[in-house]
Order: structure tokens, then sequence, then C-alpha cells
């Protein structure tokens, strides 16, 4: 699997100072704390323990931090993060909205500040205590409000309900089916099979299991469905030139991108001409627009796994296969290990934990260091891809 | 159960619904449909704009049976029929639902078994006070 690829010196180091974003900027350390269902300690103090284990993992004292990035739906602020951990003074501080969406945009927006000189540090993180904290769908206070007007009265609760419309539709235009579903379940519980720190370590799953399981929202049943997590990550971002004196192997950010499409509406993508083309086909158009290989160059992807089907809705959009053919894609073992496309190798957010995808990163850089636990053999080139259905973001690594 | 919480652009929508209507927002200057309602048109951005009778012929698009968790007065329903609705006069506008029996009976009037993607549907108005777009199978 290990090749040169386009655009790098021999010795692997990125050749001067490129255009835009691309390889200019580099993970360079990744932290997390524990997955369970329920931990003690609060957000905040998970945000903490996730982002120290970051930097102690780049050898970078919390002092030379300069730049945080996180998410919506993250309890925690900046200030807290900043003043608790004992950070430097900060120059850039970005907080991108959309939920699970937001994800890969973190590390976009942090490549994008150290390679404009914004900033020299980065630190991106998400803390969540959603396997002991409420569901968000039940707070109807904050849910209700438009768009919400014109769907929850009428039954339609949560965002599997919201999903599983997309993919009954999904499955009547295209003959996308459970099994079809099944094969993305299972190779993620594979991952996690293997993977000591995933919460579904030692639960193996079968098609019976699959097949016979309780419904959540006809089509998608229990085993569609991302776990219930209280956990942390962290990762930190440097520039290329810094990385190469970290302790770490670099893992580069050579592409990134955000996607919100022209008339999208969220999750409830209903009201536009193509319901079936998410966020991730915005994305993913800047995403290889920018780079020197294609999705046939990708050696493993972390996609965005909050439910089943978004596995191959995403890669219908990010070109792994034709419009429609995402289901098929899925057959033959193409996403286990030694398959057309391992995906969430440490078994995502349907077997690792969820943590609003922030998992998917610390993965693929993990596979791109060599020290995944279910590791692609000579893995030069990952995609990490965010939340598809909600306006989205996506990452292209590379060694 | 959960009711519309209306805001500014979507208030004429609900009250044409009160009176038992279906009117889709359409733009004052090229005609053009939209839904959900918006200040402006994003196709010629007229902030001109009348609300358009419909029908209230449609065709499902999609649906879904959500089982609990659910909110309590779901749950109680549950399994229920969720549909989205296509609208005869303009396809690309699609309206989230539920299937009755009759006008006026509520959620999970309808067995969820009785749903088909392509159905011919009809509105009619029901909830709690009578401003719920609701839609009856033409063959029931």
């Amino acid at each position: 699997m290990a090749r040169t690829l386009p655009g790098r010196t021999a010795s692997g180091i990125p050749p001067g100072i490129p255009s835009g974003i691309k390889d200019a900027t580099a993970v360079v350390g990744i932290g997390r704390t524990p997955f369970a269902k329920q931990l003690p300690g609060s957000e905040k103090e998970l945000a903490c323990r996730a982002i120290l284990a970051a930097l102690d993992d780049a050898g970078i004292s919390p002092g030379e931090v300069d730049a945080l990035a996180s998410y919506t739906m993250e309890e925690t602020d900046e200030v807290e993060v900043a003043k608790s951990v004992g950070l430097g003074d900060l120059t850039f501080f970005s907080k991108v909205g959309y939920g699970g969406g937001g994800s890969c945009a973190t590390v976009a927006h942090l490549a994008a500040a150290v390679a404009t000189g914004q900033a020299t540090v980065g630190v991106a993180w998400r803390s969540r205590k959603r396997g002991s904290g409420p569901r968000p769908w039940r707070n109807t206070a904050v849910q209700l409000p438009t768009p919400a007007q014109w769907t929850r009265p009428f039954g339609l609760l949560r965002p599997v309900d919201e999903i599983a419309m997309l993919t009954r539709r999904y499955m009547h235009e295209y003959g996308t089916t459970r099994d079809h579903l099944f094969n993305v379940a299972l190779a993620c519980r594979n991952r996690a099979n293997q993977n000591p720190a995933a919460m579904m370590y030692e639960r193996p799953l079968t098609r019976e299991m699959y097949m016979t399981s309780r419904w959540i929202s006809e089509p998608l049943c229990l085993y569609d469905n991302c776990l219930e997590t209280d956990g942390a990550l962290a990762c930190v971002v440097v520039s290329a030139a810094r990385a190469v004196d970290c302790r770490q192997r670099p893992v580069y950010v050579h592409s990134a991108a955000q996607g919100l499409p022209a008339q999208h509406h969220g999750m409830v993508n209903y009201w536009n001409d193509d319901p079936l083309t998410g966020p991730a086909w915005t994305a993913a158009r800047h995403l290889w627009k920018h780079a020197d290989f294609t999705p046939e160059d990708v050696d493993v992807a972390q996609i965005y796994d909050a439910f089943t089907p978004l596995i191959p809705l995403s890669l219908e959009g990010y070109g792994f296969c034709g419009r429609g053919e995402g289901g098929a894609f899925t057959e033959g073992g193409a996403l286990e290990i030694g398959g057309r496309l391992p995906i969430n190798t440490a078994g995502g957010g349907l077997s690792e934990a969820y943590v609003h995808g922030f998992n998917l990163i610390t993965e693929g850089v993990e596979q791109l260091r060599g020290t995944s636990t279910a590791q692609v053999p000579g893995a030069a080139t990952c995609l990490v891809t965010a939340g598809e259905g909600v306006p989205t973001s996506a990452l292209l690594l590379r060694s | 159960m959960l009711t519309p919480v209306v805001d500014d652009d979507g208030a004429p929508f609900w009250e044409y619904a009160a009176r038992g209507e279906l009117r889709v927002q359409a733009c004052g200057g090229c005609g053009e449909l939209r839904f959900p309602p918006r200040p402006c048109c994003p196709r010629c951005q007229s902030f001109d704009g009348e609300w358009r009778r419909m029908s209230g012929r449609g065709r499902i698009w999609s649906y879904v049976v959500p089982h609990p968790p659910l909110l309590p007065d779901y749950a109680e329903r549950a399994p229920y029929g969720v549909v989205v609705v296509e609208l005869a006069e303009a396809p690309r506008i699609r309206l989230v639902g539920y299937l009755v029996g009759a006008p006026g009976a509520g959620l999970g009037s309808v067995p969820p078994d009785r749903m088909r993607i392509g159905a011919r549907v009809q509105v009619v108005f029901g909830g709690a006070d009578g401003a719920l777009p609701q839609w009856m199978p033409e063959r029931p």
C-alpha cells in the first residue's frame, strides 16, 4: 500500500511552503479519556483531561497554545478550558455550528489559522456526557422553534426519525437493503472488537442479532444507531515546520472543507430538489479540488456514523462510488480490513464511542502513525468526515 | 402533543390552515413557490410574496415508523407512521405529516403497514385546534 504520493520529496517532507493550507500543518498530538456509558467528572473536567493528554502526546506545554477550536452542543467554552489547563494568550478561537457536522471543521479552522500566521499551536476538542446526560431531542423548549414547527408536531421527533425518512426513500430509489446497512454496522463492530478502548470491545455482532433487534424508527433498528457515550477527545495542530520536531510522527492536513449546499435545510433536508444529495457532495468537491490524490488513493476512511445509512450516502458524496451505488459498495467485505475501503477502524460512533465524531479524527491520526488497533498495512492517506445531513466538514490526512 | 411554535415567516401558513386552506408561499416577483417560508425569494431576491392555495392533493414521498423511546404523548401512539408528502402541483414542495383514517382522527389512526411510497393522499385539517394539516389516503 505504501507509495510515493505526488507533491512529496524523497525525504517525505512536503516541499517548500505549499499554497493554501495543503500540507502546511500537521496533527502532532491526540488525547482522550476512557469511553463509557457513565464517567465520573464533569464535561469540563473530561475536556481538560483530553486536552492535557493531547499536549503531552505532542510534547508541547499548555502555555504554548494560542488557538482553540470547538463545535456547538459543547458545554465547555474557551474561557473555561483556557483558564483551567493554563493555556497561553489566545489569538484565535472559533466555534463551528451544527453539532456533529463541525467535527472536522475544528481541525480545518486551526489549520487555516496556523497556515496564515494567526496562531502557532492550536487545540481542538470535544467533551460530552451524552451517555449519562439527557437526550437533546427531549428538550422541546430548545428543539421546537423553527424549522421544527414543520416536523416535530407530526411525530418526527428525533434525529433517527429524520434520517430514517431519507433512508426509506434511498432504499426505494436504489434498492439499498437492510443487509447493506448491516454490513456497515458489522464492519464497525468488528473493528471495535479489536480495540480495547471501544465500548463494544467484547460484544460481537451477528446478522441474526441485527435482523431481530428492536426497531427505533423503521427502517432503522437498534444497531443502525450510534452509541450513547461519556468521553472527551482532543488534538493538537502546528505548522509542518514545527511538526518535524515534535514527539510523534506528523500527520499532515492535506485538504479540508466545510459543506453547506445551496438550498440545504439541515438534517430534515426534504425541501430541495434532491434530498439524497447531502452536504457531503459540497464538501467533497472542495476537498478533492485541493488534493493531490483521488478517492482511489485513499487507504482508509473514518466516516461519520451516527446512523448506518450515512455511510453509503457519504461513500457516494465523497466519490468512492456512483449515485445510488453506496449500498452495493458495502458488499463482499469492502468496508473490512483488507477490503476496498476499510472504515471506522476503531469502531466509529456505532461501536467505539459516540463523541460527535471526534474519535474518527484521532483514529485517522492513529492509522497514519501506524498505531491503530486495527492497522491498515502501510496506510498513508485517510479521509475523515463529519456528520452528513447537517452542514458538514471533512479532512484528508496524509503521513 | 407538541404544537407548532410559529415564527413570523410561517404565521400565514398556520392562519390559512386554521381556515381549512393549504397555502404555500409564492414569490411576488417570479412566482416561484418556496417552503419552508422565508422573507425573500432565493431565485430573484424579491421580498414581495403571496400565499397560493394548493389543491391539497399529493403523494407519499417517504415514510417512517417511530418506536419508543419517544416523548410520552407520542410513545402512547407508537408505533405510528409519519410521512413526507410531495404536492401534486409542486413535487419539490414536501410537507411532513401523518395519515388519518378520517378528518380530525389523530396520529396513529392509520396502521403503519398501509403506507406506500407513491400513494395518493388528500389534505384534511385536524389536531387540537383543527389547524394541523393531516393526510387521508385517496384509497381507503
